[in-house]
């Protein structure tokens, strides 16, 4: 996986979960759910979202791995 | 013959706006289908009918706005005939089975689309959408005839319909943007708000230049939808006067009390944790919902927090729905009801809180779900806050908040040490209890707590 197709996931997925919400707007190591005002449940249907398109079984405990933009497409990138 | 009319969905309504009919004079409809989708102030509500019959007459158009209790059809009850039904696709709590009995239980419907109406299901193969790609917003994330259109809606190439999201179009539509005119920046070039707002902010249209409806009108050609003319602003104004005078009225006629209490959430934590590790993605369970269930069965040790205060007079009700706080966004909060929470089972729980907090935020609730809850639950813990002084929904009588679940200091055995503990609060009416009731109330939810595997 390239990181624009993991860019491409991310954007996806969180469109379908908050559709106001656009990945553009914040910085790569900003933490997303802050940033887009995202409570625990539009988080966990984003890994939903991320494993339904990708396949990998995200850990809970793997879940700050994934907190911001830039550690989020790395983390699909070495797992997929 | 039946009257049809505009319900209270919640103390705080005083009228509201039909967008959108799901039915058509000469259908038959069922006890509990969803036949209007009517706009409050806060939100978007699929409402549902309590009687069965055939829709005679639609006395309210599309786009009227009228006061609760206005007639908004006329049904003939009981003469189901031979005429087609065309009901809507999202079978009720009561009703109807599903129609394909095969398809998995709502906790999967996340990973396998769950469609149970064979007209969604054509409408689908029809437009070439696949329904892998949609999100089901129907109970149990069962994939509405709604669903299929907004993927349509979304689908379309230039020069048809442009790609945008819902989301984006509602905002379109209330800054009177034109969709056409914009060159997407979104995934495969969907239009976002961002582009909306872009135009919005270089170029001034005025309120009533054409708008792209923010649902196609389908084949069937029976769905009429109207484009929104108030804009943003206007709509957070009112909204935060229905959420203020709704308040305002619970605090003038509401002798509240409050208590709180530092739950111990070690074992709670420890045996989500074990259960979560063995568990796929799409079947793990959240910490609010061991929270809502442990709250929903201490109602059976104090029973006077659960029901309605009518005419000055409490009425206890057997049945637990209760109502949860979900944020909306854009501003304001709805709390609608799950049904029978102490029944569910965590894991069915889990699937209804999730299907729940996804309908609020895509503005397709339910009526029943409006007016049913008895008790309401607030979990601030998102934000970081330690603990929540909740003011009381009228005409319910108690609110239960829960702070953030954190480690922090506690004292056991002459020792202190760090643990994970969350701030429980009530909020009760002192009409109906005192604290000493309130108190054993938050005791109760601790002690469930305490035990997470018969929750």
């Amino acid at each position: 996986m390239t990181q624009e197709e993991a860019m491409n996931i991310m954007r996806d997925v969180l469109h379908q979960v908050a559709p106001e919400a656009d990945l553009g707007e914040i910085g790569p190591d900003e933490d997303m759910a802050v940033a887009l005002d995202l409570d625990s449940m539009d988080f966990l249907n984003f890994m939903i979202g991320l494993h339904q398109r990708t396949g990998i079984e995200i850990p809970e405990l793997d879940y700050p791995q994934l907190a911001t933009v830039e550690r989020c497409a790395a983390y699909l990138i070495a797992h997929v | 013959m039946g009257d049809f009319r505009m319900p209270s969905l919640g103390a705080d309504m005083e009228a509201g706006r039909v967008t959108e009919w799901l039915v058509k004079v000469g259908d038959e409809v069922k006890r509990g289908d969803i036949v209007a989708v009517v706009e409050t102030e806060k939100s978007t509500i699929e409402v549902e009918i309590f009687e069965s019959g055939v829709i005679e007459t639609i006395v309210v158009p599309v786009g009227e706005e009228v006061p609760v209790g206005t007639v908004l059809a006329r049904v003939q009850s009981g003469a189901l005939g031979s005429r087609k039904r065309r009901g809507p696709e999202t079978p009720s709590r009561e009703s109807a089975p599903p129609i394909e009995p095969t398809h998995p239980t709502s906790r999967e419907g996340a990973r396998t689309p769950v469609v149970r109406s064979p007209v969604v299901r054509h409408l689908a193969e029809e437009s070439g959408i696949d329904l892998a790609g949609v999100i089901g917003t129907g109970e149990g994330s069962v994939i509405t005839r709604h669903d299929v259109e907004q993927a349509i809606a979304m689908q379309r190439p230039p020069g048809g319909r442009v790609r945008a999201s819902p989301w984006a179009r509602r905002v379109a539509a209330e800054l009177g943007v034109d969709l056409t005119s914009l060159r997407g920046s979104g995934p495969r070039g969907a239009v976002t708000e961002a582009d909306v707002r872009r135009v919005a902010g270089t170029e001034s249209r005025p309120a009533a230049a054409p708008c792209e409806p923010a649902v196609t009108t389908v084949a069937t050609g029976t769905r009429e939808k109207v484009v929104p003319t108030s804009d943003v602003a206007a709509k957070q104004v009112a909204l935060r006067r229905a959420i203020g005078a709704l308040m305002a009225r619970s605090k003038r006629e509401i002798p509240h009390y409050y208590l709180s209490t530092t739950i111990d959430m070690r074992r709670a934590s420890e045996w989500l944790e074990r259960v979560n590790a063995d568990r796929s993605i799409t079947d793990r369970v959240v910490m609010p919902v061991l929270l809502l269930k442990a709250t929903a069965r201490a109602v059976a040790t104090v029973p006077e927090m659960n029901g309605l205060m009518v005419e000055e007079k409490f009425e206890a009700n057997a049945a637990v729905h209760v109502g949860v706080a979900i944020s909306l966004r854009g501003g304001g909060v709805i709390a609608p009801a799950i049904h029978d929470t102490d029944a569910l089972e965590l894991d069915d729980l889990m699937a209804a809180l999730r299907d729940l907090v996804t309908r609020a935020r895509a503005g397709r609730l339910r009526s029943s779900e409006m007016s049913d809850p008895t008790i309401t639950v607030t979990n601030l813990g998102d934000l970081g806050v330690d603990e929540v002084f909740g003011v009381i929904y009228p005409p319910q009588v108690a609110l239960i908040g829960f702070g953030r679940v954190a480690e922090r200091p506690w004292a056991e055995h002459g020792l202190i040490g760090a643990v994970p503990t969350v701030t429980a609060t009530l909020a009760a009416d002192h009409r109906v209890s005192d604290g000493h009731r309130g108190g054993l109330f938050l005791s109760t939810i601790d002690r469930l707590l305490q035990a997470p595997e018969d929750l």
